[in-house]
């Protein structure tokens, strides 16, 4: 046992606690996880809807950094994608198109609500903490994210999600392209003004309809 | 590595976060919104035990809420914009017609 034994551990034992307190991932982490939370703050108090869509498109793309960090790449890419791309227009879009501004006469109908925000708020952070505490994580290590080295060991590639979706999982993918198509079909009936002449139409047809209903009455009285 | 409990610890915040909003919001697209919070704290915890198990099965699940909340979102907001042709206004409280 001499010195020199000794020196290395204890070299190796500040060199791990410098890795642990300022690793690369711990700062990508945690700064990702502060944009997130603070965004989704500012999602929930603003008045002005569009206020709201600018946050949460800004908390989306600190979790498609964060899913980049877990290994999905592919998720990463259709996060920013669908949600960041498709969906957040799609709001921005509506609040445009119906010209909200922030509102103004606030007439609150559920005053109590908002205090029953803060404990709630409170509690339901608790009660999910507790959980998390419970569950024991020790994740198993991916050796290396790289495609061409060692590619089973990467995890969320286009490669993997594809074997997954179009193997096992085929159904539910089916089941979900068939739901978007409903909700197609069914987003642009909700949502169509309906022209005039059509109205007239089928006010022509239920006059008509009423009129013959109260012929066949008087017909009916007079038998 | 961040150790994974971290991120479930995110995800329970984004969710209550979410969950908050729809409580104190009147505005429905801000509620849909909020709505949309709390999937993407879902989705980031499954992409969490995704990671733990080493296996894609949760990062399928992840694909699928997203073209769930694809079609939600077409849905939804068409809806509200019905509702704002008949009613002008997106005050939720407004929209209570089947109320006695």
């Amino acid at each position: 046992m001499g010195s020199s034994f000794r020196a290395l551990p204890q070299g190796r034992a500040t060199d791990t606690l410098f890795d642990n307190i300022m690793e690369f991932s711990h700062i990508l982490f945690l700064g990702f996880a502060a944009l997130a939370v603070v965004a989704a703050f500012n999602v929930i108090l603003q008045r002005n809807p569009i206020y709201s869509a600018i946050g949460l498109i800004v908390v989306l793309c600190s979790l498609a950094a964060l899913f980049l960090t877990l290994g999905a790449q592919f998720i990463a890419a259709m996060q920013i994608i669908v949600y960041a791309g498709a969906i957040m227009v799609l709001f921005v879009f509506v609040i445009m198109l119906l010209n909200v501004r922030a509102e103004e006469t606030r007439i609150d109908k559920q005053k109590y609500l908002k205090w029953l925000a803060a404990p709630l708020f409170l509690a339901l952070l608790a009660e999910v903490m507790a959980v998390v505490r419970q569950v024991n994580l020790t994740p198993r290590p991916l050796e290396s994210a790289n495609v061409v080295t060692n590619p089973e060991n990467v995890l969320g590639t286009v490669e993997n999600i594809a074997n997954g979706m179009f193997t096992y999982y085929v159904i539910p993918f089916e089941a979900a392209s068939v739901l978007i198509l409903m909700a197609i079909v069914g987003s642009m009936l909700l949502a169509r003004r309906e022209r005039q002449e059509d109205v007239e139409r089928i006010e022509k047809a239920l006059a008509g309809q009423q009129e013959e209903e109260e012929e066949k009455y008087k017909e009916e009285v007079a038998a | 590595m961040v150790p994974l409990s971290w991120y479930l610890a995110l995800s329970a915040v984004l969710f209550t976060v979410g969950v908050i909003g729809v409580l104190i919001q009147r505005n429905v697209i801000s509620l849909f919104m909020c709505i949309e919070l709390m999937l993407n704290a879902v989705n980031l915890s499954l992409v969490t035990f995704s990671r733990l198990h080493g296996n894609v099965t949760g990062q399928l699940f992840v694909f699928i809420v997203m073209a769930v909340a694809a079609a939600e979102a077409a849905v939804g907001l068409a809806i509200i914009i019905a509702l704002f042709r008949s009613r002008e206004t997106l005050n939720v409280d407004e929209a209570d017609l089947l109320k006695l």
